[in-house]
């Protein structure tokens, strides 16, 4: 369990609700549910208005959350602080999600950790500039790829330090490196292609 | 080996088109119709005459499952959840089914579905998989615009299915934690009785499978029950994939028959263990719950990866996920580390795990430099016994059977690290000063 709690005051913006698009949307996502069971859309919203918000979640943002679906605040509120993908202080604009379980750690993912220290600084931290933050993360399911990082929405498999480090410079001079794995190789195949299914089209 | 024939996921590199068009070349969506008109009890006993066990964990059987939802729709309809909220450490398999096929996926939706009189399924995918999120909808989707699922189908059968997302969660790979956080709550096990059969998602009858168990299912009724059936040894028949990881040469996911040796499993197709099979310390067979099997004439070398094979050698299949580790691995850290991940996602319902996680991982974590007495080596298994089966959901016992495991074969290494610590009395840890 990880105690988890809201961002200082100061760091709060002021008010919160959704765009005319995003509420649109969120109705959207109401209608996939039984008459009565808004209440399951709660994961779903809370993830749109941390993208609105630009990748952390406000107090402001769950209470507006809360009222569009009917919720008690405190219902919703647990929500926010229960699922670890819901940042609850602001990050950078690339937020690096290092996995350090044992899968990668068995394949080097301490030695990635040792770059995010070099390059960012502490977990949470966010750099001058704004652009990047990171934090620890666990197993997020790309095993046979391993050690690997989710930056924002991608995976960045296969990484050494230095096609890390490769990876972080890209994005820091504004361009979107290529997702996946970052030497030759197709996918989730072993290196030197398929041991299976070579044959059909 | 497996012949590629009898492979299902035919496209699991993503090499080739994962849409409707391509996924339709490879099969999917044929004699559809067919199969639902034979009706719910056909599909059932179809499943069951396969003997295909799920996918997810617990291996148990798929039809059996399916036969405990009642038999008339009351006044409460009925529900299919898809499980594909993948995150035991070690396993990436779910992810290549629904990036890469996801077709089979949505028609095995449909077929479950129609198996147990549901009209509305929810596939609960974890939020890390963005992209496969959606890939799952654009598939989806293809299928609602070509009338193959949706209100007055083509099939017969209405059925609406919807993709959910969660936000990072271990726990809600549970059933009925993840039922919990599909009803918009934190992601916290119910107690068992009553099941979900009788009382799943929103308190209707409720079936939860795994994505592989279900995307197997259109293969098993268009190739027949007798053909699934005939791979594999009793009890355990079929294909399954494999993810192998750690330390082997090319790490990959693939599919295998049921019971294929450990060892040709990690030399055909991952390359052999870093440094040769004799350079193995340990693996762990079925992602981080499972008990790991050492190196050994009697133990890894002789391991059948299915769910009696494992079962053989005191661990279990869990999600096929083999962890491989090489001598060079600190063994004690490694499983430090799994400790941690399980302090990380407890979900602080009972005590036992709540607090028992922490301790264990603490402990562990002195243990791996030596800094402990031996009789808290005792003391240690003492806990996950008491950890093990006095929770609500099974997550404690997953925690605690990893730890035993360590215990249980690799004693006298603690008991080294114990040695070397206290014979060189130093503020810095011992494995740390002595590299």
């Amino acid at each position: 369990m990880s105690v988890r709690r809201l961002a200082e005051p100061h760091l709060q913006p002021k008010e919160f609700s959704f765009t005319a698009d995003n509420l649109a949307w969120a109705k959207k996502q109401i209608a996939k549910y039984p008459e009565g069971r808004q209440q399951s859309a709660v994961i779903p919203l809370l993830w749109r208005a941390q993208e609105q918000v630009g990748g952390w979640l406000p107090q402001k943002a769950i209470e507006h959350v809360a009222e569009v679906l009917g919720m008690a605040r405190i219902r919703v509120l647990e929500v926010a602080t229960f699922y670890t993908m819901f940042n609850l202080e602001p990050v950078g604009k690339y937020h690096v999600q290092l996995c350090g379980t044992t899968p990668c750690m068995l394949r080097g993912s301490e030695e990635l950790k040792k770059v995010c220290q070099r390059r960012i600084g502490d977990q949470h931290h966010v750099t001058a500039d704004g652009k990047f933050s990171w934090i620890e993360v666990e197993c997020l399911g790309a095993c046979v790829n391993a050690p690997m990082a989710q930056i924002n929405y991608d995976y960045y498999e296969d990484l050494t330090p230095e096609t890390f480090e490769k990876v972080l410079d890209e994005l820091a001079s504004g361009r979107t490196p290529k997702p996946g794995p970052q030497i030759d190789r197709q996918l989730s195949a072993p290196v030197g292609g398929p041991t299976t299914l070579k044959a059909q089209g | 080996m497996l012949d590629d024939r009898d492979r299902i996921f035919r496209n699991l590199y993503g090499l080739h088109d994962w849409g409707l068009e391509g996924a339709r070349k490879r099969g999917a969506w044929d004699g559809t119709k067919g199969f639902i008109e034979k009706g719910r009890d056909w599909l059932v006993n179809e499943v069951k005459a396969s003997g295909q066990r799920g996918r997810g964990g617990a291996g148990f059987a798929t039809g059996l499952k399916w036969s405990f939802m009642p038999k008339q729709v009351g006044d409460r309809p009925h529900y299919l959840v898809v499980n594909a909220d993948e995150s035991e450490p070690g396993t990436c398999k779910d992810r290549e089914i629904m990036r890469h096929d996801p077709h089979l996926l949505v028609e095995g939706c449909l077929y479950a579905g129609a198996a147990m009189a549901a009209h509305t399924g929810y596939i609960y995918i974890r939020g890390e998989f963005v992209r496969e999120r959606e890939r799952l909808q654009a598939a989806i989707d293809q299928a609602y615009e070509a009338k193959l699922i949706g209100k007055n189908n083509v099939h017969g059968w209405d059925f609406d299915l919807h993709v959910h997302h969660g936000a990072g969660a271990y726990i809600c790979g549970e059933e009925t934690a993840l039922l919990e956080s599909l009803e918009g709550k934190k992601g916290q096990p119910r107690l068992k009785p009553p099941f979900p059969a009788n009382m799943g998602l929103y308190g209707c009858p409720t079936t939860v499978n795994n994505v592989e168990t279900i995307a197997q299912v259109p293969d098993i009724l268009r190739r027949g029950a007798a053909w699934f059936a005939g791979i594999g040894r009793q009890n355990n028949t079929g294909t399954k994939l494999f993810c192998i990881s750690g330390h082997v040469m090319k790490p990959c996911n693939v599919e295998e028959t049921m019971g294929i040796p450990l060892r040709e499993l990690i030399e055909r197709h991952a390359g052999g263990v870093r440094g040769g099979w004799d350079n193995l310390l340990a693996v762990i067979p079925g992602g981080s719950s499972m008990p790991l099997v050492p190196a050994g004439a009697d133990q890894a070398d002789t391991l059948l990866m299915d769910f009696d094979g494992c079962r053989d050698k005191k661990s279990a299949l869990g999600t096929a996920a083999v962890i491989v580790m090489d001598k060079s691995a600190d063994i004690v850290r490694a499983m430090a580390r799994i400790s941690y991940f399980y302090k990380h996602e407890s979900c602080g319902q009972c005590t036992p795990c709540r607090e028992g996680m922490g301790w264990m991982w603490r402990v562990l974590t002195r243990m791996a430099e030596g800094r402990a007495h031996k009789r808290e080596i005792d003391t240690l298994m003492e806990v996950t016994t008491q950890i093990e089966g006095h929770t609500i959901c099974a997550f404690g016992d997953g925690a605690a059977w990893p730890v035993q495991g360590l215990l249980r074969h690799f004693r006298p290494e603690i008991e080294r690290r114990i040695d070397l610590y206290t014979a060189n009395p130093h503020p810095e840890p011992v494995v740390a000063a002595a590299e």
